[in-house]
């Protein structure tokens, strides 16, 4: 309690952060793999984190989302510490393959998280169906993951996600295993999604554009341990657009120095 | 000329053959060996008066007795050993100094226990059914997807909801494989113990027509438990493949 209010008081942004990292370290089997990262993310802010592989860009996902503790410092939502994951916090993982339940159908997986959440079976049929319409996949609920595409499954966990109805939506990488035409798209229809639900958005990838294109902010980890090593502020003009955005010359500057940032980091 | 699926049956068909060729030839009389056409014989006459029905109902009902509950402690606590490292680690030295007792050196044991006829011919089937399931249900549980693990923490599944909708589904084409396993240990722990001792099922009347000096009806319950075992086994791996041939493939490639 007394921490919130000093944090209120000192905090230099203006605004409560949703989620707060402050002074947080991991050090898993003896290695340290974050030190020190204090890092704020105001609510409906999309984050964008970068960096080299290795750099403790997973790590930082999984703290905020409750699944790691943090060796010393604190990590908190909405100003309580996590010490457990949440039901508002959703997590998409990047190997959809295994994050999605083989022996249940598209509409099967979608009922896991409102079964979890304590939905009254006679609800689920019609909000399943909402689900699935919203992230494009009105017509298959009764195909199983296996008989899906990378693009359809990825979604299918992205509707599932969403059916925790999240504050907070962690992204890990969720379009990297994809091609590039099925990676387009699924940024703009996140975008679309997000901006219809107002979920604050923690987004990690190792595809610089991928970052600016999205971000309201991008964050660069440095690798041995991680820690942050730049931030810079994104302020392209919303609705971002495939083409016109990525041609705009202050796009093409972030991707500059984002570039650097990275090729310093690894030399 | 001869479809492949029946290819496999021309060498015991040939072997029958030349049996019966053979002991007509030399007039066979033996306390062990009977021609393939008096077994056949013998076994339709004690389909006829009853006696094989009887025998094979009593060995079937102890074995799957003892399948069922020998499978469920071994479920549950391969389920729970699985789950629960610390439980795992402080059951290990009591299970491996358990698990190497063959089920039937419990004999003498259930005998004074419990008697003659079923109930101690259960118990040691369940004994020896309980730990190729508890072993093989403990490394599925332990094999399963960590990310799925990940998920059911993240949307915080209770955790009789995380065994129910996540575990067990995940792991269940190893545990049904491993109860297709015990459902053949179960018949041969059964019929042992009718062998050995007790009065009842397949195993004994083999052991009283052994003494009535009738090969061909030793010969023909020994058939006939063969086939048994062979049509269990055949129709749980149909039904493995009819209920898990998506989620194995799946299971499988992970």
């Amino acid at each position: 309690m007394i921490a919130a209010v000093n944090q209120g008081a000192n905090g230099p942004s203006p605004g409560r952060a949703q989620i707060a990292f402050s002074g947080v370290t991991l050090n898993l089997g003896g290695k340290a793999i974050l030190e020190n990262v204090s890092l704020d993310v105001k609510p409906g802010e999309f984050l964008c984190i970068i960096g080299a592989s290795g750099c403790g860009k997973t790590t930082a996902l999984r703290l905020a989302a409750g699944l790691y503790q943090p060796t010393s410092g604190t990590v908190a939502f909405d100003g309580k510490p996590m010490l457990a994951p949440r039901r508002d916090i959703a997590i998409v993982f990047q190997d959809y393959g295994k994050a999605l339940l083989p022996w249940r159908t598209a509409a099967g997986n979608v009922s896991l998280a409102l079964e979890a959440s304590g939905m009254a079976a006679s609800q689920r049929a019609a909000r399943i169906d909402e689900l699935l319409k919203k992230v494009g996949l009105p017509n298959h609920a009764e195909k199983y993951p296996a008989e899906m595409s990378g693009g359809m499954q990825q979604r299918l966990q992205i509707a599932r996600c969403l059916a925790q109805e999240p504050k907070a939506l962690l992204m890990d990488e969720p379009f990297g295993a994809l091609d590039a035409m099925t990676r387009q798209g699924l940024q703009d229809e996140v975008l679309s999604l997000v901006r219809a639900s107002d979920a604050t958005v923690v987004f990690v990838t190792h595809d610089l554009e991928e970052a600016i294109y999205l971000g309201d902010r991008v964050i660069g980890l440095l690798p041995h341990p991680g820690r942050i090593g730049i931030e810079l502020k994104i302020d392209l003009p919303r609705p971002r657009d495939q083409l016109t955005t990525r041609e705009n010359p202050e796009f093409l500057r972030l991707r500059r120095e984002l570039f650097d940032f990275i090729k310093a980091s690894e030399a | 000329m001869i479809p492949e699926r029946f290819k496999a049956f021309l060498l015991p068909i040939a072997l029958l053959a030349i049996l019966e060729i053979w002991a007509r030839a030399v007039g066979l009389q033996s306390d062990s060996l009977a021609p393939p056409s008096a077994i056949a014989v013998a076994l339709v006459e004690a389909f006829q008066d009853g006696s094989m029905l009887t025998a094979t109902r009593d060995t079937l009902i102890s074995a799957f007795a003892g399948l069922s509950i020998g499978g469920a402690v071994g479920l549950a606590f391969g389920i729970a050993l699985g789950i629960f490292h610390g439980f795992d680690r402080l059951m290990e030295v009591t299970i491996e100094a358990i698990r190497p007792i063959p089920s039937i050196a419990l004999l003498p044991i259930a005998l004074i226990a419990l008697g003659f006829g079923y109930r101690m011919e259960i118990v040691i089937v369940a004994f020896a059914c309980v730990w190729p399931i508890l072993i093989l249900t403990r490394a599925a549980v332990g094999g399963i997807e960590p990310r799925l693990i990940e998920v059911s923490r993240a949307l915080r599944l209770s955790p009789v909801d995380r065994v129910r909708k996540i575990i067990i589904p995940a792991a269940l084409p190893r545990i049904f494989l491993a109860f297709r396993l015990a459902a053949g240990i179960a018949l041969i722990v059964a019929v042992t113990v009718e062998i050995a001792i007790n009065p009842i099922g397949l195993g004994a009347a083999i052991m009283t027509a052994q003494q009535a000096l009738r090969p061909d009806l030793m010969l023909a319950y020994l058939f006939w438990i063969g086939l048994i075992g062979y049509l269990l086994n055949t129709g749980l791996m149909v039904a493995q493949r009819h209920l898990f041939g998506r989620a194995a493939l799946v299971g499988d490639s992970a």
